[in-house]
């Protein structure tokens, strides 16, 4: 390292925590057309207390005066809200660039022109499988499709450079190549994430999270195509293989990251959904600013972390003993080894641990029924509902991965 | 977590010591970046290449933020209290700037 060097390690000076994030995620809305099977909040139904377009802007205008560089707009699906277009207008209007993640379905040509006229709002299109048959188990049928569509749209407007962010899976780390494939069919870049035990996450991790051998193969992948390949920093567990992947390559929850939520909650990051990880709420006195700056809960995570059971080991420097939220919903306690962990700890101690029933996320707004391909209105429900008058009828969509994970949940 | 953004990474480019850095050219902060002040020096946000980038000392930030002003870079580092010493650090630093386009060759106006 040439650079001046501060008195700390930059790792510790994020790990201590900033006094604004660097960028947050947010989700705009829990209403979604889809119901994925491992949706990390547990998306589809919008809540009644969703914040308000007014209540919105005043988040990001606190975004603007603290500089957080950029928001990761999420839900749900971002794009069904009404106000979605003119709120994205007005973060860059405001200097708070925006990313946000959808599953395409607003993507038209018409949204697609306008997307690729800005220079300060990136898209990423959810995928989950290079063809159809792997990618609509997870998420539901036809979005394979309504993904592609999106990419079409994107590409034909001149759109370069969009992410195509896919969760890596049991079933679809084989497809890693062909992933990569179609982000140059349609100059977008591959984004991998690392599939998460949260939301409805929690009820397929198990038949889902990547085999041992898997995770090789992926970080072997990763650690070949460099920068190229984008993963949101959410592989640093296997960092414990040797070499790091690129990004910072540390937990950044409540420490230079964190998520707010469709009503307002503020959470350490947007994979632990549960109020152990809930440290106030936008709507309180002194706003998302007071939240960051004065909670209890952040205050505690940015204070110099034990070890636990992983201090003695050889890698703890590198993966720092995994992701919070991934040992949280597996009951797995917070200062031992990842379930993950490339050294078999974790798979030890969920085997160990008798597994006592893991704490479940907080919320729930999954749809009773079948998903609902819908906009939704100005005006938040009364109550959370499908909003729509054929909710209720007709096939349930999905294959076998919903149907056993609606039984178990129903 | 995810800063998404990969951020720069500051080591290699600019490993041996600022060769072929243009010090004494006109230096000036990209347009579309966005300079956050911290305790440790600075944080470097580029809108176009959605890169994120660090300054790890004061110093270097009131370097960078000086350069579009300055005849030259070598003219900011001086203005700033660089000492010749740590002039090869400096112009490191600089180059792997100038490598992710965090800062480029001054425009003239």
């Amino acid at each position: 390292m040439s650079q001046p060097s501060g008195p700390l390690p930059l790792v510790d000076q994020f790990a201590y925590g900033l006094d604004a994030p660097i960028c947050l995620t947010w989700e705009l809305t829990y209403a979604c057309n889809l119901s994925c099977v491992h949706c990390l909040s547990s998306s589809g139904r919008r809540d009644p207390r969703e914040l308000s377009a007014a209540e919105c802007r005043a988040v990001i205008d606190e975004l603007e005066r603290m500089q957080v560089f950029y928001v990761n707009i999420g839900g749900g699906e971002p794009t069904v809200r009404p106000d979605f277009w003119g709120l994205v207008d007005y973060a860059t209007a405001h200097h708070v660039g925006v990313k946000f993640s959808t599953n395409g379905v607003k993507i038209t040509p018409g949204a697609a022109r306008r997307l690729a006229a800005s220079d300060y709002v990136d898209v990423q299109i959810s995928l989950d499988g290079a063809t159809a048959e792997v990618n609509d188990v997870v998420r539901g049928s036809g979005s394979y499709g309504t993904a592609l569509r999106a990419m079409e749209n994107l590409a034909d407007a001149g759109f370069r450079g969009f992410k195509i962010s896919v969760v890596v899976t049991r079933h679809n780390v084989c497809q890693l190549d062909d992933f990569a494939a179609i982000a140059d069919r349609f100059g977008a870049q591959l984004r991998l994430t690392r599939l998460r035990p949260s939301g409805r996450g929690a009820d397929v991790w198990d038949q889902l999270h990547p085999t041992a051998a898997q995770q090789r193969q992926l970080y072997d992948w990763l650690v070949a195509r460099g920068e190229q390949v984008l993963t949101g920093d959410s592989f640093f567990h296997l960092a414990a293989y040797g070499q790091a992947l690129p990004g910072l390559n540390l937990c950044g929850a409540g420490r230079v990251v964190c998520l707010i939520d469709p009503v307002g909650d503020v959470y350490a990051c947007p994979f632990a959904i549960h109020d152990s990880f809930l440290a106030g709420n936008v709507r309180d006195p002194g706003g998302f600013t007071r939240v960051w700056r004065e909670s209890e809960l952040f205050a505690r995570l940015r204070r110099p972390q034990a070890g636990g059971a992983c201090q003695s080991c050889s890698a703890y420097d590198s993966c720092r003993g995994g992701c919070m939220a991934a040992k949280f919903f597996t009951g797995l306690p917070l200062d031992g080894p990842d379930p993950e962990c490339v050294k078999s700890h974790g798979e030890r101690a969920l085997a160990a641990a008798a597994r006592a029933p893991a704490p479940r996320p907080s919320g729930d707004h999954s749809h009773r029924s079948r998903p609902v391909p819908v906009s939704i209105g100005i005006r938040p429900p009364d109550r959370a509902c499908d909003e729509s008058p054929l909710a209720g009828y007709g096939s349930r969509q999905g294959g076998t991965l919903r149907t056993a994970q609606r039984s178990r949940s129903s | 977590m995810s800063t998404e953004a990969a951020p720069a990474r500051d080591g290699a480019a600019g490993a041996r010591a600022g060769t072929g850095f243009d010090l004494d050219g006109r230096w000036q902060l990209h347009p579309q970046v966005s300079v956050r002040p911290e305790r440790f020096g600075a944080l470097l946000y580029h809108f176009g290449t959605r890169r994120l980038s660090f300054l790890k000392s004061p110093a270097l930030l009131t370097v960078v933020a000086s350069l579009g002003d300055a005849p030259s870079a070598r003219e900011a580092c001086r203005s700033a209290g660089v000492t010749e010493a740590e002039l090869p650090a400096y112009a490191a630093a600089l180059q792997t700037l100038a490598g992710s386009q965090m800062i480029r060759p001054a425009v003239s106006s």
